[in-house]
């Protein structure tokens, strides 16, 4: 747009409420278009990095083998991968396991959240044995995790669980702090059963909360799958990884490494508009 | 709304402390009023206005004495007598229209039957053009209103207003004062009213009760009769103001100021529930 006709534009808005609005539309598409721009420039920019690295690879003659990781035999590897249902397979079997150790997480660490939020003696009681645990790296459960559960999937599960109950725990616990206690007593006096206080104040009044602590706890819980999924199994994103590498087949390595990267984001942007729409914070 | 609503308060004997430790709030209080009636009870921060409030409407337990409705002993909160407080403490995750049919969601009121009764009750308080909207992008009186529909939703015959006006403008405040006594009179229910401005009381109220000392006593009760609807400029309004002045003035044994400015905003957050 030249500077004349934007010039026209801001005279017309200064006349006219309807056309205001048009000019006050114009500058929202062109600020969520340039959003868009930046957006892909990033994803643009990190790709040219990559396929930069996986040049200086491949012109090495020490590192030549492994050009493999670079960008394009990577975009090859997918179709071939999609074809065989391989992708597919692992992205549901990881898909699965994550899904169930976050559902865990969600039921033990909400009704625990609330407990900590509400209750002072639980609270002082439960804060140092919560610190002890919650500093465990939740892989170094692993060897008892195998011993305790039947099959390697459920200690997966229960691995994924552990790290991802915190987040949820903490959340729920810093949202109840933020309640108005006035709202209690609104609703008894309004005749509010015992019920009602958790399922029409606590829950809408800290669903923001809880929502940001499932989003933490769906990239610690992502973080961890991978890891668990090295040993003892034989599906899933993290063994088609380590199987990848045993088969010295680079460009499926990096292709399982991409879809990782990929389903984790969209699983964390869907959590993000999930957080939006049960916000009502004021410029949240 | 055709009922008409009200009831008989027997306060006797009351008297309260907040632990055996604790120095008396209040004792011998003694306040009876017919049904219908306004009362507004004046006096300085801390003289136990707030405690009083929270136990007539069974949020508090009382240490000793009779606190009775149309008489009947008051031990728990109910949905017949509602308080409301200085802040509006509106649910910011619900419309206008979902906060004030909160009490009747309790109660499972059939969905039909509670748009309605919401919606009449919106416009009692005047809000019809903000039933949908965020409470959070309403003025702090519009607020009040959302609050007063809230509780006004269950037909109360007892309506508990702790300070509720003391955040506002001094115009939104004067609105507000002259509807929800033109509402009250309307529908027939009491209100006991709490409040350090002898103006409000003055407006709002069929007697003023003054509370004054430490151990907390109702030392004055004194009859506004006057004709509505009340305009403060009007004479005889100027008139009973100024006995009152002069009846707080001696009571409390301290001039006030009836501006209004030197409330304490956090005493009502003081009171604690019962069994919570
Ligand atoms: N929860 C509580 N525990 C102990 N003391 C309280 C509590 N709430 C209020 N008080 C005390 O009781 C007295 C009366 O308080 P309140 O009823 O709030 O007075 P008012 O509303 O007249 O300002 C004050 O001295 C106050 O500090
Ligand atoms: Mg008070």
């Amino acid at each position: 747009m030249s500077n004349g006709k934007a010039d026209v534009v801001d005279v017309d808005a200064g006349t006219s409420a309807s056309s205001l609005k048009t000019a006050q539309s114009a500058k929202k598409a062109k600020s969520l278009g340039k959003s868009l721009f930046n957006w892909a420039a990033g994803l643009a920019i990190l790709f040219v990095l990559w396929w930069f690295g996986g040049y200086l690879i491949e012109i090495n003659p020490d590192t030549t083998n492994f050009s493999d990781f670079g960008p394009i035999p990577t975009f090859k590897a997918f179709p071939e991968l999609f074809a065989i249902g391989k992708i597919q397979a692992a992205v549901m079997t990881s898909g699965y396991r994550l899904g169930a150790g976050l559902l865990i997480a969600i039921v033990v660490g909400i009704p625990i959240g609330i407990l900590l939020g509400r209750s002072t003696v639980f609270r002082e009681l439960s804060n140092s044995p919560f610190q002890l645990i919650r500093m465990i790296s939740p892989l170094s459960w692993e060897p008892i995790a195998v011993i305790v559960f039947a099959t390697w999937n459920g200690a997966i599960v229960f691995l994924i669980a552990v790290a991802a109950v915190w987040p949820v725990v903490f959340a729920t616990a810093a949202g109840l702090a933020k309640v108005d206690p006035a709202w209690f007593k609104v609703a008894r006096n309004l005749g509010a059963k015992p019920w009602h206080m958790v399922t029409e104040i606590i829950l809408p009044a800290i669903m923001f909360d809880i929502l940001t602590g499932v989003r933490l706890a769906l990239g610690v819980g992502w973080i961890v799958l991978v890891p668990a999924e090295f040993l003892g199994v034989t599906s899933g994103l993290g063994y088609s990884i380590a199987d990848a590498r045993e088969t010295l087949s680079y460009d499926h390595l990096t292709a399982m490494v991409l879809t990782i990267g990929i389903m984790g984001y969209i699983l964390d942007s869907s959590c993000a508009m999930l957080i939006k729409k049960y916000s009502w914070h004021h410029g949240r | 709304m055709e009922r008409r609503n009200g009831v008989r308060i027997d306060i006797g004997d009351l008297t309260h402390r907040y632990s055996a430790k604790a120095p008396i709030t209040f004792e011998q209080v003694n306040i009876t009023a017919e049904p219908g009636e306004s009362l507004v009870i004046i006096g300085r921060s801390g003289c136990g206005k707030s405690t009083l409030l929270h136990i007539l409407a069974g949020l508090l337990e009382k240490t000793s004495g009779r606190v009775q409705l149309d008489g009947k002993d008051v031990t728990e909160p109910s949905s017949h007598w509602i308080m409301m407080f200085q802040a509006p403490h509106l649910f910011p995750w619900m419309t206008v229209e979902q906060n004030v049919g909160t009490g009747l969601r309790f109660a499972r009121w059939p969905e039909a039957k509670m748009k309605k009764r919401v919606a009449e009750v919106i416009n009692l308080v005047h809000l019809d053009e903000f039933a949908q909207n965020n409470t959070q992008d309403l003025s702090g009186g519009q607020q009040q209103r959302v609050a007063l529909a809230r509780s006004l939703v269950m037909e109360p015959d007892l309506l508990l207003l702790d300070e509720p006006f003391s955040a506002l403008d001094a115009f939104t405040r004067a609105t507000l004062q002259k509807d929800v006594r033109a509402i009250s009179k309307q529908l027939g229910f009491n209100l006991v009213m709490v409040t350090h401005d002898i103006d409000e009381a003055v407006i709002m109220a069929d007697r003023a009760l003054v509370m004054a000392g430490s151990p907390g006593r109702i030392v004055h009760d004194f009859k506004v009769d006057l004709e509505d609807p009340r305009e403060r400029q009007d004479p005889e309004v100027q008139a009973m103001r100024a006995k009152l002045m002069e009846i707080f003035h001696q009571a409390a044994g301290v001039p006030v100021d009836s501006s209004n400015e030197e409330g304490d905003d956090t005493s009502q957050q003081d009171v604690e529930l019962v069994g919570n």
